[in-house]
């Protein structure tokens, strides 16, 4: 068995309800996912388009207004294909952080400031590991910030007393203190500068090393997946539009949503105007029918705008969901 | 040469820890720079370098330790009328879910900065003035109307951000790291928004940030700072395109290229900004690469080296 998490079919949306009117939006749409061991899985996608929500569903994390309405989510625990959805509460707390860990958006910002950071593993630790005292427990945590090549000495530091990039990079080292095969890591470099982001990079990178397990790494920002991930996800609009090995995606992108963004992006060295994509993301609530993208798509012949493509495999190891790449007809949405 | 605003050695030291121990910092140390009429001028670098403190100080949040800010030719201690001077600098901030109160109506913003400023007494109807305002920026009225900030994407916030700063005609704008929340095609939206009021309305603006790629897109002039110092500073076109600063140089080098042929290659040693801050000599000599001995010792001067200032001492002989 190679693949470490697999999703079928998701259908996961918020049900929300306002003076009596009942509004759903498709956040995570017909998601299939099968990511394998040992790897740095990029999720890519415009703000909006469902990547957070899609990360709560691996977490196996729904609660209202979210809700799942099909599919499933398999984890695979001792060579075991087990139902992530079917858990009870306490098995799901078992496999939290030793089997599977998150790192949500904005979780540098989300330590107790009141709170030495000291306190703060301690405590995370305490609720997770028996039979070790205080001590046995500081001292693991300090190998660990050791081999990440974090200095022990930020323990005793508040949170409020490092910088955005060190918070990050402590938010990190926390999630794998107890080696989980799976991180998912919700922009973890967003809103930090280059320099800070590289740092964060570096640590994803040597954690994942260190531990052969699989980072699950969803950012908007193209230029970290080139940089880091080894295969990934294009998404929009809740649905996944391009999947292949990051070095396919970049040189051979086959949809044209995936084509714009890698070319609206601007270069050092070239000032000639550059024009974001007409028109703006669709709505979740009612989207529009046949290929999600068809509005906005420079490419779209009427056949996008009627039916629904579906994502399929067209090389070895590439799947796009695009008329243009095969005649790939779904039955229905 | 006419200047829209003279910022020279200005600096801004803040004391932390307790009573006892008497830790000074330098967020600001004796920067200066000129922004010119329809300019866009760039102030980039990581994060704690002192950029906002910049900002806050030209936009009069903040009292200078020493040092001028002149705009027009004038000390801004000398506007009395803080009114009259908001009606020609304009703020945008980072985040615009900071910016509007989440249980406002986003419109109020705008009907109260046009009462505030009594800018429909020019015989305009304000929503004709707010209609304007919004298309500039890509939005319009019927969009936004009735809406709350929670109802409306990062994105749109942050250009109705921009369109209400746009209401009072300002000629400077300051923008403090407008588009790092928003993801890529947003970005381009929004610096295209800023090269569009400089070309067409003739507006100057002091774009603050780390994202260099937009920074070599938008504008004209830039500033490299250092834990609060100006390391580097001139063309975009000359300080991106041939960094002299050893400094400039790791930050284009830790842009993640949209290119998995160009992954970063070497490890970098990430200081705490502390650490740097309180540091004698160049306060990039833990991290540089080409440190030398005197580095540690001695604080480099400014040096024109081809049209660019650059404080490092591997260029002064
Ligand atoms: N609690 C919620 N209730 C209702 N709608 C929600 C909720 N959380 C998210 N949404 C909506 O679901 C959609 C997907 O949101 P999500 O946060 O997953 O996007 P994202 O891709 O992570 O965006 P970003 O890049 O901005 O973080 C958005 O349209 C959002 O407005
Ligand atoms: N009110 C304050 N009191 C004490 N120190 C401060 C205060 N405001 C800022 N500083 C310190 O001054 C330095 C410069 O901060 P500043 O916010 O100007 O940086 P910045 O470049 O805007 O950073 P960022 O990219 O994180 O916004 C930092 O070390 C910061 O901790
Ligand atoms: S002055 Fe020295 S330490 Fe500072 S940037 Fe130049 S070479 Fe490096
Ligand atoms: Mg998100
Ligand atoms: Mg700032």
């Amino acid at each position: 068995m190679n693949e470490v998490l697999k999703a079928e079919n998701l259908q996961v949306f918020y049900v929300l309800e306002t003076l009596g009117e009942k509004r759903i939006a498709k956040a995570v749409h017909g998601v299939n996912l099968q990511i394998p061991g040992n790897e740095v899985y990029g999720i890519a996608g415009e703000s909006g388009c469902g990547k957070t929500t899609l990360l709560k569903v691996l977490f196996a994390n729904i609660e209202p207004p979210l809700r799942a309405f099909e599919g499933r989510v398999y984890y695979c625990v001792n060579d075991k294909y087990i139902d992530a959805f079917s858990l009870s509460a306490r098995e799901k707390r078992e496999l939290r952080w030793t089997y599977i860990s998150y790192i949500p958006q904005g979780s540098m910002s989300a330590f107790n400031p009141v709170k030495k950071l000291k306190v703060t593993f301690l405590d995370f630790l305490e609720s997770h590991v028996r039979g070790k005292d205080r001590e046995e427990l500081l001292s693991l945590t300090n190998h660990h910030l050791k081999t990440l090549g974090l200095s022990p000495r930020i323990l005793d530091a508040y949170p409020h007393q490092l910088s955005g990039g060190m918070r990050q990079r402590v938010a990190i080292a926390l999630s794998t203190l107890l080696k989980p095969r799976i991180i998912l890591a919700d922009e973890p470099t967003t809103a930090l500068d280059v320099v800070a982001q590289r740092a964060v990079l570096q640590l994803m990178q040597d954690v994942q090393k260190e531990l052969q397990n699989t980072i699950v790494l969803v950012t908007h920002d193209m230029g970290i997946h080139a940089n880091i991930a080894t295969r990934m996800a294009i998404m929009y609009a809740g649905k996944i539009m391009e999947e292949g090995s990051t070095e396919d995606i970049f040189n051979h992108p086959l949809h044209p949503y995936t084509q714009y963004l890698i070319h609206s992006l601007p270069k050092i060295g070239d000032k000639t105007p550059r024009e974001s994509a007409p028109g703006s993301p669709p709505s979740l609530v009612e989207p529009p029918p046949g290929c999600l993208f068809h509005p906005r798509c420079p490419q779209a012949f009427p056949l996008c705008s009627q039916e629904v493509p579906e994502l399929v495999r067209v090389n070895i190891d590439h799947k796009v969901a695009c008329f243009l790449r095969g005649n790939n007809r779904a039955s229905c949405s | 040469m006419p200047v829209v605003l003279e910022v020279k050695d200005l600096t801004k030291i803040f004391s932390l820890g307790s009573l006892f121990s008497r830790l000074r910092i330098k967020a600001v140390d004796q920067i200066s720079f000129t922004v010119k009429p329809a300019e866009i001028f760039t102030l980039a670098g990581e994060s704690g370098c002192g950029k906002t403190t910049t900002a806050r100080m030209i936009l009069g949040f903040e009292p200078p330790t020493s040092g001028e800010i002149r705009y027009q030719n004038r000390k801004i201690e000398e506007f009395q009328d803080k009114k009259a001077w908001f009606k020609e600098v304009q703020a945008v901030f980072q985040n615009p879910f900071e910016t509007f109160n989440p249980l406002r109506k986003v419109e109020c913003y705008f009907f109260e900065t046009i009462h505030n400023y009594q800018l429909d007494k020019e015989g305009r109807k304000a929503s004709v003035l707010i209609e304007e305002k919004l298309q500039q920026v890509g939005l319009s009225l019927s969009e936004i109307a009735g809406k709350y900030p929670g109802e409306l994407s990062g994105g749109q916030l942050q250009r109705a951000s921009i369109a209400r700063s746009l209401l009072t005609n300002p000629f400077l704008l300051v923008a403090d790291e407008p588009v790092s929340m928003v993801d890529a095609s947003l970005r381009m939206s929004i610096v295209n928004l800023f090269r569009k009021l400089r070309d067409s309305l003739e507006v100057s603006v002091i774009y603050i940030t780390h994202d260099l790629a937009t920074a070599y897109y938008v504008s004209d002039r830039i500033g490299i700072m250092f834990r609060g110092n100006i390391v580097e500073t001139g063309s975009v076109e000359e300080v991106l395109g041939k960094p002299k600063h050893p400094y400039t140089q790791l930050l284009l080098e830790s842009i993640p290229k949209p290119d998995p042929q160009e992954r970063y290659k070497t490890s970098i040693t990430f200081l705490e900004e502390k650490e740097e801050y309180l540091r004698s000599g160049c306060k990039f000599a833990g991290r540089c690469p080409e440190v030398q001995e005197i580095c540690k010792q001695k604080a480099p001067e400014d040096i024109s080296v081809n049209g660019v200032v650059v404080k490092c001492h591997k260029y002064i002989k």
